[in-house]
């Protein structure tokens, strides 16, 4: 009863409302994944709306998904040897308006990740001095399995192999590699090495997430490393009233993605969850569309 | 108006602008199909099949 009001008990018997980013998380995973029918049927969606980008790292070979994965669009447009046109000014698109508000809100795989980290487990805070570094892999990830080796290192027969999606993306194993093969004994009949080697990634990826927030986010994902670019100018913003702030700390000890929010609350690495701005005593976070953000301080700062 | 605000601005807006430009060259090249026609297929590699 208590989960249809949206509500869930705590240990000590007093309700806790789900938060706006899990309700928004979970909606926009079940309308990206709408056509419910396909996860039965083991067969995927073939309308028109697949001709359109969606915002997140959703596998179009899931049997639910609505729409086409951006980062498997780019791979495959590159692989044709022309300017990927749509496909880029469908991320740019993206990226500009929403940024890395996509990878907080919207991603199913970011849902997932979110999920697992609630499981009472230890918590492992990863040190700064291999934190830092590690965040830079997954602009290499974007660079050489998304952009360079499609481009350049095609088959023999030179068709352009998605080496993203076949050797890393776990949001692929886990939306569409295992519900198909549960549903297809077609498909099944095809498992090999490299079916074993994708559930290998899925499964560590998914048992990190449980020790660390949103492990694939953070150092993997080609998708959150392309939005990253946009946080900055983008037209989603965070601010900080620095009047208003107090120095508590606890909005950087809130942070699932580890961001300094007093010193670059629009670093690349903010997903915008909202989490800081939710446990700010004096409420001196806040954020919105055409915010006017903390960029002069931050670019006085700089120079 | 100060000046470092309106230059994130004008970056906003023409990074804003090409995006609608590039996925208005894309949709005259009618690349959107090219997209259409991969999504529709089962993506042997995405699945893990190779």
């Amino acid at each position: 009863m208590s989960g249809m009001r949206g509500n869930r008990m705590r240990n000590d018997g007093r309700r806790k409302r789900i938060s706006v980013q899990r309700m928004v998380q979970i909606l926009s995973a079940v309308i990206i994944n709408g056509y419910a029918v396909g996860f039965a049927r083991g067969k995927i969606f073939t309308g028109k709306s697949k001709a359109f980008c969606v915002p997140v790292l959703n596998c179009y070979s899931c049997p639910g998904a609505l729409g086409a994965c951006p980062i498997g669009s780019l791979q495959a447009a590159l692989g044709g040897r022309h300017f990927p046109f749509y496909v880029l000014g469908s991320l740019m698109l993206f990226g500009i308006v929403l940024g890395r508000l996509a990878c907080g809100m919207l991603c199913p795989f970011g849902l997932v990740q979110d999920l697992l980290y609630k499981i009472p487990v230890p918590k492992w805070n990863v040190p700064k001095r291999v934190d830092r570094p590690a965040r830079y892999l997954k602009y290499v990830v974007l660079f050489v399995f998304v952009i360079v080796l499609p481009i350049f290192a095609v088959s023999e027969n030179g068709v352009a192999i998605p080496y993203f999606c076949k050797y890393i993306c776990p949001a692929g194993t886990l939306g569409g590699g295992l519900p198909l093969m549960a549903a297809n004994p077609r498909l099944r009949e095809l498992i090999g090495v490299l079916f074993d080697w994708k559930v290998m990634v899925l499964v560590v990826i998914l048992i990190s997430s449980m020790f660390v927030s949103r492990p694939f986010c953070r150092y993997l994902c080609p998708l959150g490393a392309f939005y990253s670019i946009f946080n900055k100018f983008g037209f989603y913003q965070m601010k900080l009233d620095e009047n208003a702030c107090i120095g508590c700390g606890r909005c950087e000890r809130a942070c699932s993605m580890a961001v300094e929010v007093t010193k670059d609350i629009n670093g690349p690495e903010c997903i915008r969850c909202g989490k800081c701005k939710a446990v700010c005593p004096t409420k001196a976070i806040s954020s919105g569309f055409c915010k006017r953000s903390n960029l002069v301080q931050s670019v006085r700062e700089e120079g | 108006m100060n000046r470092a605000n309106f230059k994130w601005r004008v970056v906003r807006f023409t990074a804003f602008g090409m995006s609608l430009l590039f996925i208005g060259a894309g949709l005259a090249r009618q690349e959107h199909l090219d997209v259409l026609q991969k999504a529709v297929r089962i993506c042997l590699e995405c699945v893990g099949i190779g």
